[in-house]
């Protein structure tokens, strides 16, 4: 009897393995770069929601000031307090970026273009398990927060790491429940394919406009964006799990929250605003794929900082009741009612 | 609407919170409170770029002393009398007199103010020295760009109030 390795997740490579290489810290390079973007776009966004004009001295228009704080940043003395569990306390910052940025290897930036006679596939990897991964990576991250709460040994941590362990597993369900539907129309959880069937069909916002609404609300959630920022909420537990981090951890777990928040837009556009396609253009060119991934992702980038600037924080049953009182019903009722659709026609 | 019988009113309540409606309600209200917001985004900036950008005072604003001297004769108006030390509420103003003498003539009166001191740091930019002296000596002039580095530095002598200051703050007209 010959056994067949069944592999836990295909992966689908067009590339030889130094391509892959190359494409992978060339990825993580535009992760990286999109991080201080994404402060800076909204820290001037913020600025003129409340009729100021933010950050403009650092550098033309105040573009410099989100690198400038990076520096300073990594530029501090990296201490920790007496109480603090030192091994725990500086694995949980590098465990929230990697889950981060590993994360955005799955983001689909365009299809497979040839770059200097190499097929190269304009993102990370194509997992044939998308959403799963993300939402691995995503526990994986929240690992990151919680470890870094209970390893500094301060009470505010700790509520933080709490309140995160309970607010995250909670918008969790919601979230993966809002993509069931997406999933069973496309029939294949690979986002490169869904992309591909939004190309072909129709756009998953129209055809999955609750799916849709659940995803970017439970993404903020999941994010530990405003409203639902009761994690760091600072005029409560002073900034939740990283109150003890300054300088390079604090800048890790910073880089890495706007990296989350980078990519739940990213994945937002992926699978409901039809990835790198643009409308009424079917044959773009492909090298337009990152940019036009890129603009949306800030689309979404965009209105969480509209909802930051509009929005007071929940309180915290609040926030408890609106993720399984209304997100997780709507969500499976999502899912069933696009199940019997899905199989009667 | 009042109380048949009682000395109170009927107020009209809100809805009630939660429940389905309320839902759906919360979700409008969201909707109204990002439009305020985008409004907000769309109606720009009112910020003023302080250093380069410096909103203009009124005449009457009180800032920096001024000392003066006639326009003619160019002695100074200050005599020494002290009314302005004597009327100061944070006791920032020391005077100290010397006689004029026919040959050492400086200013107007019988005497003249041999030490002029102001000290910025305690001032309370109230203005009664303005109004305590008989000559219109001191005025109250626009300045109020007056952080230093020394304490020392923001004692302002005689030579110093009497020099015209440099064109630092934008004036504008009473009424504009």
């Amino acid at each position: 009897m010959s056994s067949t390795f069944v592999p836990m997740a295909e992966t689908f490579a067009v590339e030889t393995w130094w391509v892959q290489i190359i494409k992978g810290v060339i990825i993580a390079l535009i992760g990286f770069t999109l991080i201080p973007a994404a402060v800076t776009v909204e820290r001037k966004l913020l600025g003129r929601f409340q009729h100021r004009y933010g950050p403009n001295r650092a550098g033309p228009y105040g573009t410099l000031q989100a690198g400038a704080d990076i520096l300073k940043l990594l530029g501090k003395e990296n201490f920790r307090p007496a109480a603090s569990q030192g091994f725990l306390f500086y694995l949980a910052p590098i465990l929230a970026v990697v889950a981060a940025v590993a994360t955005f290897a799955i983001v689909p930036l365009g299809e497979v273009v040839t770059i200097f006679g190499q097929p190269v596939g304009l993102y990370g990897i194509d997992v044939g398990i998308g959403p799963l991964y993300v939402f691995a990576l995503g526990s994986i991250a929240f690992y990151g927060l919680v470890l870094g709460g209970f390893a500094s040994g301060s009470k505010y941590s700790y509520l933080g790491a709490m309140r995160a362990a309970a607010q995250l597993i909670s918008y969790e369900v919601a979230m993966g429940l809002s993509l069931v539907g997406v999933i069973m129309i496309t029939g294949d959880l690979s986002l490169v394919t869904m992309v591909e069937y939004q190309q072909e069909h129709l756009w998953f916002v129209l055809l999955q406009p609750v799916g849709f609404l659940i995803f970017v609300i439970a993404a903020m959630a999941e994010t530990n964006r405003a409203p639902f920022d009761l994690v760091e909420a600072d005029s409560e537990i002073v900034a939740g799990y990283m109150t003890e981090y300054g300088g390079g951890g604090f800048a890790s777990f910073y880089a890495a929250e706007y990296l989350n928040m980078i990519i739940a837009g990213a994945i937002a556009t992926t699978v409901f605003l039809g990835g790198w396609a643009i409308p009424f253009w079917p044959d773009a060119p492909a090298a337009l794929g990152p940019f036009v991934v890129i603009f949306k992702t800030f689309l979404f980038v965009f209105f969480f900082v509209w909802i930051r600037a509009t929005l007071p924080r929940l309180r915290y049953d609040q926030l408890m009741s609106f993720g399984w009182k209304i997100l997780l019903p709507l969500a499976t009722l999502n899912a069933l009612i696009t199940a019997v659709v899905v199989v009667a026609i | 609407m009042p109380h048949p019988e009682h000395d109170s009113y009927f107020i009209q309540r809100g809805p009630e919170p939660g429940g389905t409606g309320g839902v759906g309600r919360a979700f409008g209200e969201t909707l109204r409170g990002l439009k305020t917001t985008f409004n907000r985004l769309v109606e720009g900036v009112d910020t003023v770029q302080y250093p380069e950008e410096k909103i203009p005072v009124y005449p009457r604003f009180r800032g920096r002393h001024r000392l003066h001297r006639f326009e003619d004769t160019g002695l100074e108006k200050c005599v020494g009398c002290s009314l302005c030390a004597a009327a100061c509420p944070a006791d920032c103003i020391r005077v100290v007199a010397a006689e004029n003498t026919p040959d050492h003539r400086v200013s107007g009166g019988e005497r003249f103010a041999a030490v002029y001191e102001i000290n910025m740091s305690r001032c309370i930019f109230c203005g009664y020295c303005e109004l305590a002296c008989p000559f219109d000596a001191i005025t109250m002039g626009n300045d109020f760009e007056l952080a230093d580095y020394n304490r020392s530095d923001l004692i302002f002598t005689k030579e110093m109030l009497l020099a015209e200051p440099l064109e630092r703050t934008p004036l504008r007209a009473e009424g504009e």
